[in-house]
Formats: C-alpha cells, structure tokens, sequence
C-alpha cells in the first residue's frame, strides 16, 4: 500500500487496487463501503470524545478554572469515563411515552448527521463521496436532524419536551434560510456546488480574502445561522435547561442521550467544517496570488492539518459564543432571522452577484 | 361549519405546566403553577410550603439568644442582617445601648454580607439568562468575602455573628487590611460585569422592557429592596429608619424609575458600588470599646412588642416579638422580603413569555428558605 500525507487519492487507489485483486466488481464495492463505514464510525466516536474533552477545557478557561483533570493526564481519559458511564446506564422511558417514536428520533438525529458528514473533504482525496451537488446535498441532509428533534419531542410526553421541540423545530426551520443563502454567496463566486471544484478555486486565496466585504458578511451570518442550527449557545433554546430543564431530551437516558449529545458536537464540526470548505479553503493551504515562495512554504505542511486547523478555528468560535452570551428568548430568535438576517443575506448575495458579473473579485 | 365554529375550533388552547418543585431556574423548591397559551403566560400561581420548616413557631420555645441562630437559616445570603435585626429587637427591648465598636462592625458586616449576597445573584442571574460564564465570575469575588467571614467568625454562610448586646467576637487584627484588599480587587473587577452581561446586547434585549412593576404596585404588593426602588418607590430601611451605623456614613439610595428587569438589575449592580462606599467610610474609623455588652445569661422581656425592621439584600426584613414577661417570646413573626416580593410575580410575568419569566424570577432575587421560613 502506497501512502502520501499530501495526496490521499494515493491510499485509496492502491486500496481500491487491492481489493480488485482478490474479488469482483460488486464485491469490491460493498467492502469500500463497509470500510468507509466503519472509518466514520471510529471518526464519530473520536470527534464526540475529542470535542467534549475541548469543550469543556475551553469553557473551563473561559471561567478560570481547570476543567477535568483527575482521570487520565489533564482529564483526558474524562471523557472516555463518561462514555462508559452512559453505556452502562439504564435506558429509561415514561409509561405514557410513545415506544416506537421515542426508540427512532435518536437515530434519526444521528443518522442525519452520518449523511452530512459523508460529503465533508478532510483533504485532497480523502472524501466518502464527492457529489456533484455537494453544497445542495449537505444543506438538505442535515435539515433531517430537526424531524428527529420532533418526534423525540412529541414522543417523550413531556410538555417541557414540546415546548422544547417546537422552539427548535422554528428555529430550525428559520435558519436553514440563512445557512443555505450564505453558502449560495460562495456558490455564486465559484460557479459549481462540488466540493472539490471549491476548494480548487480557491488555490489563489481563499474566498473570504477574495470575496471582498459581501464574502466576510455571508461568513459572519454562516457563522451565526450555522451555531443556530446546531441548537448551540446562545441560541440553544431547544434546551434552555433554566426554563425547560433539558428541553426535548429531558426524558432521555443513558445511550439515547448520547446519542444527541453526540449528535450536537458532531454537528458542531460539520458545521465547521463545511465554513471552513467554502470561506477559508478548505485543505488548501493559505495562497496569495504571485507570491510562489511564501505558496510553497504554505504547501509543506500536509492539507489534513490545515483542514482540521481551519475547522478548530471555528468550532473554538462557536464555543466561544456559547461561552459569552446569554440565550435569545424565541422571539427574539426569530426576528433576528426573518427581520435582520434574511433581508442581509438577499441583498449580499445580489451585490455578489454583481461583483462577479463585473468580474471586480481578485 | 360556520365562521363562528370554525374559530372556536382554531382558536388555542390553554395548558399547565407545573414548574418545580425541582426545577433548575426556581432557585429552590418552589413550585410555580403555570398556564400556558403556546409560550405566553397568562396566569403564574406560586404554591409554597416545600421548605416549611415552622421557625416562627420553633422561636416561641428558644430563649432570645437561641432565635438568632434560627434567622441564619430564612435568607441565608443575607444571614448577617437577619441576625442583626432578631438582636436590635431584643436590645430595643432591653434598652440597652451597644457601643460605637459594634454599630460599626455591624454594619460594615452587613454591607459585606450584602455584597456577597448581588454578587452570587449576579452570577445566577446570568446562568438563569443561559451565561453560565458569569456564575463562576459571581462566585470568584465572592469567595474573598467568605473568606473574610471566616476568619471573622468562623462560618462561611451560616455566620451567627451577631448576639444580642453586641457581636460574639471582636475582628481579626488583619480584617481592615483583608476588607480593604476585597474592596481595591472588586473596584476593579466589577466592571468586568458590566462588560460580561450588562452591556451585552442580547442580555438588554431580554431585560428591557420585560417585567414591568409600577410604582403603585410596587407599593400595593409591599415589593422591598431593591425590586423596588427599581419602581421608584423610596423604601430604604437604612435612610428611612437608620439603625447600627447608617446614620453616621453618606451614601445614596438607588432609585430608578423604570420599573423594568433592567432597572433592577441595574439598581443591584449600583447598590454594589454603595455598598462599596459605606465599608470603605467605615473600615478606618472603627472607634474602641467593647465588642459585647454584658447581658443576663437568660434574657427575659418586658411584657410587650417590639417591631424592628432591617434593609437586608432583598428588602425590608421585619422582626415583630410579642413577649409576655417569659424567658422565650409569646410569639415571633417574621416579615421577609422574599414573600411580599414573590406575590408581585403574576402581575409582572404576565402576557411575557416563558423566557421572560425565568428573567423576572431572577431580577427579584428570590430566596426560598426566606419565602417559606
């Protein structure tokens, strides 16, 4: 097996080729799909121990205390512990609750967030699937996460539950809106919604620094919508556990809690990550058009690091929200969207449009 | 089906939530009782009595030094006041005068107790509002001030400092210089909460405005503190009724006119500033005498009864003795600004969203061993 940290299209060539090797066509295909499976599974319970481990350090610093430090070496082992409390711990359900429906909306949230991910480009080669219609798939699959919201919502029969749920199911709804407006911006400017095709344009720099001052006001209102859908601080109204106690997942426990939980921070990093694809680059390393040395400089470090780099940058953005400011009251929420967000994100997009017509980006 | 029915049957319709009793945002077990249409609410019933614990009733067979222990355990964030005031009713009762000394660090006491007692609201303020940042900021300036009472007297919370005839100890010989140190760090640091929460965006949005009271009322429902002066209506028990050493320092009464959330968030956050002012009068003028008058080992009244009213953080505290000549009181009640405050709740919350009312809970400052005792 050939491996080259720059290009990762290397690997899963001579992965596809050895595989060709021992079995058939359709053989071959269903194992890259198992192995594909299996790697973002492993990747999942990664991010979701990784992510709860950095977001409880970086809140504890935010308020000047250590955070998890007894299990393992500055707590790092804390997270696993915990993993393995929620395994262990009984799965409860109240005797009014709908069976079936409270068993499913876990796994509608989670299955939700495995579609998206497939599409994310971790580096140059290293992507499940790259659609044609990336940008499109990705904004239509994770707005399914919301149905699960629902339904564990309706079924857990729990009025602070509903009340929980309909919050999120509004906001949800209202923020789509937003999400996909902005990442239109960017579409416009490239002119395809594949991943692959954006993250090549921006070899000269990246949009944000190209796009001019339409670029940077689409990042801000992704940065905002995208915290707002991923139900997060300080728009985690879903939740608001001083009014509804813990929202729609109050009646969860154990494994079917983690699951949401899970869900959140995952999420969190394809939110990230996909803000990092289309404003930042992506994988491709930091370029300024003309200067070839400080180019080549950038390109010796690998894609992967950069791409995880860009999307730690935001997801500490996001944890820095949620760490600062109060939440929103609902209502609020949705002005915010309909009366302030919308209208901007319309207007962006038309002076993008103009921009790209006269040709004025760099 | 006609336009008629056809309304009736869209028309919304109204449900109960039982907030609490354990619930996150009710600081407490107190169990609020709420209807619903969708988010708004249209009516907030209070329904107490889950940390009942008798105190009136168990002050009629404690002797007077006795009582003072049990008022630590009504507002427990302003403890030092709720012992002062049970130990000016009994020397009013006694006539006796306490020394200069102990007036001073009574109030200087006080004044801490009432710092410590925003600063922890402060914090919970925020965590209620979902900035759960602010806690730890609150309770961060907040240790030093236990700190402080712990060397003082030994307790943290529960401080039982105050007897009738004076306090139980004198101060450390480093209480000046360790009060002085709190007051340069919280100087400085009090801005930091302005710049946290109240000139937060967000945070305006969800207090202005919100949770209206009027000054009538304000008066009508007895709402004290600084709820209430946040109506503007004047009712500070230290410039009205001046005990202990508030007669002797200079300092301003809050009044804001609003009668908003933010004004009384406002009005506690400049209440600190006070608050501030007073201790720092007082800590290098503390005269000499004797930190405790001598008394008889069992205090007995006179046949009578004696009112006495203290500013604690919440309001006015009352302390009514009706005594019939015996070594314990024929009856105790206890006026606590939790309870009068509470009562306002449904007017304020009213038509506000559910939001909203998390937000009024929080601006009132409610106790609940203080609403229950």
């Amino acid at each position: 097996m050939k491996f080259d940290i720059y290009d990762f299209s290397v690997l899963t060539a001579s992965i596809h080729q050895l595989l060709g090797e021992m079995m058939g066509e359709t053989a071959v295909m269903i194992t890259e799909m198992v192995i594909v499976g299996i790697v973002f599974l492993t990747l999942f319970a990664i991010l979701g121990l990784a992510l709860v481990y950095a977001e409880r350090k970086v809140c504890a610093f935010f308020q000047q205390r250590l955070g998890p430090m007894r299990v393992g070496f500055w707590g790092t082992a804390q997270t696993v512990a915990d993993a393995i409390k929620l395994l262990l711990k009984e799965p409860l359900m109240t005797k009014s609750a709908d069976k079936f429906l409270f068993n499913l909306a876990p796994f509608i949230i989670i299955v939700a967030s495995f579609m998206a991910i497939a599409a994310v480009p971790f580096a140059l080669g290293l992507q499940a699937i790259d659609l044609d219609i990336g940008v499109f798939y990705v904004t239509a699959v994770s707005s399914i996460g919301v149905a699960g919201i629902l339904i564990a919502g309706w079924a857990s029969n729990n009025k602070y539950s509903l009340i929980g749920a309909m919050r999120s199911g509004a906001q949800i709804v209202s923020y789509e809106l937003s999400v996909g407006l902005s990442l239109l911006t960017i579409v416009v400017l490239t002119g395809s919604l594949q991943f692959s095709e954006i993250i090549e344009s921006q070899r000269e720099g990246w949009w944000i620094f190209r796009g001019h001052i339409p670029a940077f006001i689409a990042f801000v209102i992704y940065l905002i919508a995208g915290t707002a859908e991923t139900n997060r601080g300080p728009f985690d109204l879903a939740e608001a556990e001083s009014e509804l106690t813990a929202g729609f997942h109050t009646e969860y426990s154990g494994m079917k809690f983690a699951f949401f939980f899970l869900a959140e921070f995952v999420n969190m990093f394809i939110i990230a990550a996909i803000g990092a694809t289309m404003f930042l680059g992506g994988w491709m390393p930091l370029h300024f058009g003309g200067f070839t040395a400080f180019n080549e400089v950038m390109d010796f470090i690998p894609p992967i690091f950069w791409f995880l780099g860009k999307t730690a940058f935001l997801i500490f953005m996001m944890m820095w929200f949620k760490w600062t400011f109060p939440r929103l009251r609902i209502d609020q929420l949705l002005t915010l969207e309909w009366k302030y967000l919308l209208p901007i994100n319309l207007i962006n997009i038309l002076i993008m449009a103009f921009i790209v017509l006269m040709g004025w980006y760099f | 089906m006609s336009v008629k029915e056809l309304h009736k049957a869209t028309q919304s319709q109204e449900y109960f939530v039982n907030m609490g009793p354990q619930h996150p945002s009710t600081h407490g077990v107190l169990r609020l009782l709420l209807t619903l249409d969708g988010e708004t609410i249209t009516k907030v019933e209070p329904h107490l009595g889950y940390i009942h614990r008798s105190i009136e009733k168990m002050c009629e067979k404690d002797s007077y030094q006795q009582i003072v222990h049990l008022t630590d355990r009504m507002d427990y964030l302003s403890c030092h006041m709720n012992n002062e005031a049970v130990c000016l009713a009994v020397e009013k009762g006694l006539e006796l005068e306490v020394s200069d000394r102990v007036k001073v660090i009574r109030t200087i006491m006080s004044e801490l107790t009432r710092l410590s007692s925003h600063q922890l609201w402060w914090g919970v303020m925020g965590m209620d509002l979902g900035a759960i940042t602010s806690f730890l900021y609150g309770f961060r300036d907040r240790e030093m001030i236990t700190d402080i009472f712990e060397e003082t007297c030994g307790a943290r919370l529960t401080m039982n400092y105050n007897v009738p005839g004076g306090v139980m100890f004198d101060i450390p010989a480093n209480f000046q210089t360790k009060v002085k140190e709190f007051i340069t760090h919280f100087r400085k640091k009090l801005p930091e909460y302005d710049q946290l929460m109240t000139n937060n965006i967000i945070f305006r949005n969800r207090t202005e405005g919100i949770g209206i009271l009027t000054k009538e009322d304000a008066i009508s429902f007895g709402v004290t503190g600084p709820s209430g002066r946040a109506s503007g209506w004047s009712n500070d028990i230290r410039k009205s009724h001046s005990y202990s050493a508030y007669d002797r320092v200079d300092f301003k009464e809050i009044i804001r006119t609003e009668g908003d959330s933010f004004a009384r968030y406002k009005a506690r956050i400049d209440e600190m500033w006070e608050s501030m002012n007073i201790i720092e009068q007082l800590i290098d003028n503390v005269p000499e005498g004797s930190c405790r008058e001598k008394t008889k080992a069992v205090i007995k009244l006179p046949k009578m009864e004696i009112y006495q009213s203290v500013e604690t953080a919440r309001g006015e505290l009352g302390v009514y003795i009706n005594s019939d000549g015996k070594k314990n009181p024929y009856r105790v009640k206890f006026r606590s600004p939790g309870f009068s405050n509470l009562n306002a709740l449904n007017t304020m919350a009213k038509g506000g969203k559910i939001a909203d009312l998390v937000t009024i809970m929080s601006t009132i400052d409610l106790v609940i061993p203080d609403i229950d005792r």
